[in-house]
């Protein structure tokens, strides 16, 4: 029944605005230069200067050694740093070596934090070991939002996702994020609503609100809303923020901007006439 | 340059999203379809057909009187042997062509489907469409191989086939009935129901398209008068009919006496089972889609809701939080859950059989939502504190009313699920396999989900235990009430 609303006229132009504000726009390639990562800031900050009553992205997502990077290049834009950590994307390190990589971040400026779960650990039924790497983590981030990535297409089920989103929220996560955006897939509709739902249910339980990062594979304008209509109809309105939800990706921006524009002229402009970063 | 803000501000919701009703090719008047030709009634009337959601009338039909009754059964009976003795490879030809004619027309189909009887869009554009083609599909594939169906055995046509449908579902029924008789070589006469006869209408058309033979297929509207005439004319050789439990047994009384094989697939009120190991979140989603799709005008909705003990708190609280998040109204908005009650009468009924609930003691939450001022409404409802002998957990409502009750053991489960004059479905929620087929089989009723409810398909059965009828539609075993089997 969700995955079939229709988003027209105003909703359609509104859910676009909200979703660019709720982006985490992400670099994370082996190629990622100083230079990329600031003309990528320079877009989150100001995503269509033709347009300005778009938003600003969330952030900017990038590796530890570029977080400096990113903080110099967003300062004062509201727009945050965020660094992944904690061995991404695999997690098969020590917890020495995830801990001192999430305290390089943190050092380097990193305004939030995204860090893998162990699944080598979750799916040898290792629960203890993988919440008191959260927990760790969180530690060290003490009032950075953490976000924890259960990398949901290595778990097999939706039991088992629900089961990490749950582990995930106990040992302290801030978010709950799908994918690295690294595997086979990520934020599929199923997936964003079993944890969706996790979180509704710890909500429920415990009254703690826990935020959601839908990433990996929301590559176009469509996909965006849709996860929207899942977010609004699941958890309600009051999750329709980017305090509570995120989106991390990188190609979907321009097809925001795309539809956006659409909604205004009538018709699509040329994938060329917005920039890549 | 001014940086744009981080933050907007915006409270997300969901602008109007109407189908567009300008490309239906809606006539002003419809007259009564036999021999191949839309005539004018003999002895009939002429009576407008409202739309639920506006109380607007949409266009004129002509029901049918004894002597139009006649002069249908006369032109099928003359067509039959026709028909019958084609090659049976043509027969499913011209099935072929209407299923694809109604894919051709689906979207018209679907607006006339949602302003005739008041159902949602989507429901209609999804399910009663799609799966009308895909019974004629089925059926003919069905034509040229009819004794394997049966075990291998030599069959032949029944002759002419009665046909009565509901109003729940109408081109749907109408697809469930005629594919299978027209499949077997009979011909058919079809009575659609008395507020949504449009669609019936426009199948006819599609069937002059697919340039059906002249008589084979009758389409002679008019109300429960019309009907009980229908049954009652000598020329018809098969009675089949979809309604309520008390009209099914006048019919059954009607035939008594007469060698006119009949099936009847009647009234419901279907206990969805949720155990205390189920996928809770899923089987919520599955108790709405249970009672709630087509505003409960469903003959199997899962109308009693069986909750065990243990989680039922939990699982109402779940589910009056989803109920509140339904959206009701405009039958033609494409966000639109819940439509209009299909009738004014119907929605009396309603109103009875809640207000009697609410008299016993039972206790009544309806969702706070806003009703249109014009048309037949009713608020999605939930009732807790049921007693299995109170009406509202015994008779059946056909409103998007469900009502709560709740048991320990599994055995407990399945006396109480079982303890109703009715039995045609049944869900069972439970993520254990072996719990889920023990059930099943104990349960008393001709369809049984698991961890689904309401999902449809041409290939399986689908018919009655007890006062829910007899007799099987769909798949290979509704080949059988249409075929003299030797």
């Amino acid at each position: 029944m969700l995955g079939k609303r229709s988003i027209k006229t105003t909703a359609k132009r509104q859910g676009i605005r909200l979703a660019v504000s709720m982006l985490d726009l992400t670099t994370l390639e082996g190629a990622d230069t100083p230079g990329k990562v600031r003309n990528l800031c320079a877009k989150a900050v100001c995503p269509a200067p033709t347009m300005p009553e778009v938003p600003s992205c969330a952030a900017v997502c990038v590796y530890p050694s570029l977080v400096g990077v990113a903080r110099e290049a967003l300062a004062g834009s509201g727009v945050r740093a965020a660094s992944v950590a904690t061995a991404f994307p695999s997690g098969q390190a020590s917890l020495e070596v995830k801990l001192r990589d999430a305290e390089e971040a943190l050092a380097a400026g990193a305004e939030e934090v995204d860090m893998v779960i162990s699944r080598e650990a979750f799916l040898a039924g290792e629960d203890t070991r993988v919440m008191e790497e959260i927990v760790r983590v969180k530690e060290a981030c003490g009032d950075t939002p953490l976000k924890v990535i259960l990398e949901t297409a290595e778990l097999g089920s939706y039991d088992h996702v629900r089961h990490a989103a749950m582990l995930a929220m106990e040992a302290g996560a801030d978010f709950i994020k799908t994918s690295t955006g690294k595997a086979a897939s990520g934020a599929t509709p199923g997936v964003t609503l079993v944890m969706l739902e996790a979180i509704r249910d710890y909500l429920d339980r415990t009254g703690r609100p826990v935020g959601m990062k839908a990433a990996g594979g929301v590559s176009n304008g469509k996909a965006a809303l849709h996860r929207l209509v899942l977010v609004k109809e699941t958890l309600g309105d009051e999750w329709l923020t980017p305090e509570r939800f995120r989106i991390g990706a990188s190609a979907l921006l321009n097809d925001l901007l795309m539809q956006y524009q659409k909604t205004q002229t009538g018709h699509y402009a040329r994938p060329d006439d917005f920039s890549r970063e | 340059m001014t940086t744009p803000q981080t933050r907007t501000g915006i409270v997300w919701e969901y602008a109007p999203a109407p189908e567009s009703s300008a490309h239906v090719r809606l006539r002003g008047s419809y007259g009564l379809f036999i021999g191949g030709e839309f005539r004018d009634p003999l002895d009939g009337t002429r009576v407008a057909t409202v739309n639920p959601a506006t109380e607007e009338p949409i266009a004129e039909v002509a029901f049918a009187g004894p002597a139009d009754l006649r002069a249908a059964v006369e032109a099928a009976r003359a067509a039959q042997p026709g028909w019958a003795g084609l090659p049976a490879l043509d027969r499913g030809k011209y099935l072929f062509r209407i299923a694809r004619l109604i894919q051709e027309r689906a979207r018209e189909l679907a607006v006339v489907e949602s302003m005739d009887g008041g159902k949602p869009v989507r429901e209609s554009r999804d399910v009663d469409i799609p799966l009308a083609a895909a019974h004629f599909f089925h059926y003919a594939g069905w034509a040229d191989k009819l004794s394997y169906g049966v075990g291998g055995r030599e069959v032949a046509p029944l002759g002419v086939a009665a046909q009565i449908v509901p109003w729940n579902f109408p081109l749907l029924m109408a697809a469930w009935k005629l594919a299978p008789a027209l499949a077997c070589g009979n011909t058919a006469v079809l009575k659609p129901a008395e507020t949504t006869p449009l669609t019936a209408l426009l199948l006819a058309e599609i069937c002059q398209e697919a340039e059906l033979p002249e008589g084979v297929m009758a389409i002679v509207p008019g109300d429960g008068r019309t009907g009980a005439a229908l049954v009652r004319e000598p020329g018809i050789d098969k009675v089949a009919f979809t309604g309520s439990t008390a009209v099914g047994k006048d019919i059954q009384a009607a035939l008594a006496g007469r060698a006119v094989p009949l099936t009847l697939e009647l009234g419901g009120k279907s206990a969805n089972v949720v155990f205390e190991d189920a996928a809770l979140d899923q089987a919520v989603e599955g108790i709405v889609n249970g009672i709630f799709f087509n505003q409960g005008h469903v003959c199997c909705a899962g109308s009693r809701l069986l909750i065990q003990e243990s989680v039922a708190e939990q699982v109402i609280a779940k589910l009056w939080a989803r109920m509140g998040r339904l959206r009701v109204g405009d039958p033609l908005d494409k966000n639109t859950d819940v439509g209009a009650i299909n009738s004014r009468e119907q929605l009396e009924r309603i109103e009875e059989l809640v207000s009697a609930g609410e008299g016993e003691g039972a206790v009544r939450r309806s969702v706070a939502c806003e009703l249109p001022e014009r048309g037949y409404w009713f608020a999605p409802t939930l009732f807790t504190e049921v007693a299995p002998a109170h009406r509202i957990a015994v008779e059946e409502i056909f409103g998007p009313v469900v009502s709560v009750l709740t048991f320990r053991t599994q055995a407990e489960a399945i006396q109480k699920a079982n303890a109703s004059p009715y039995g045609l479905a049944a869900g069972v929620w439970t993520d254990k396999g072996a719990k889920a087929f023990e059930v099943a089989s104990a349960l008393q009723a001709g369809v049984v989900w698991q961890n689904t409810y309401n999902r449809f398909d041409p290939s399986a059965a689908f018919g009655g235990y007890k006062e829910s009828g007899f007799g099987r539609e769909g798949g290979p075993a509704g080949l059988r009430p249409y075929l003299r089997v030797s």
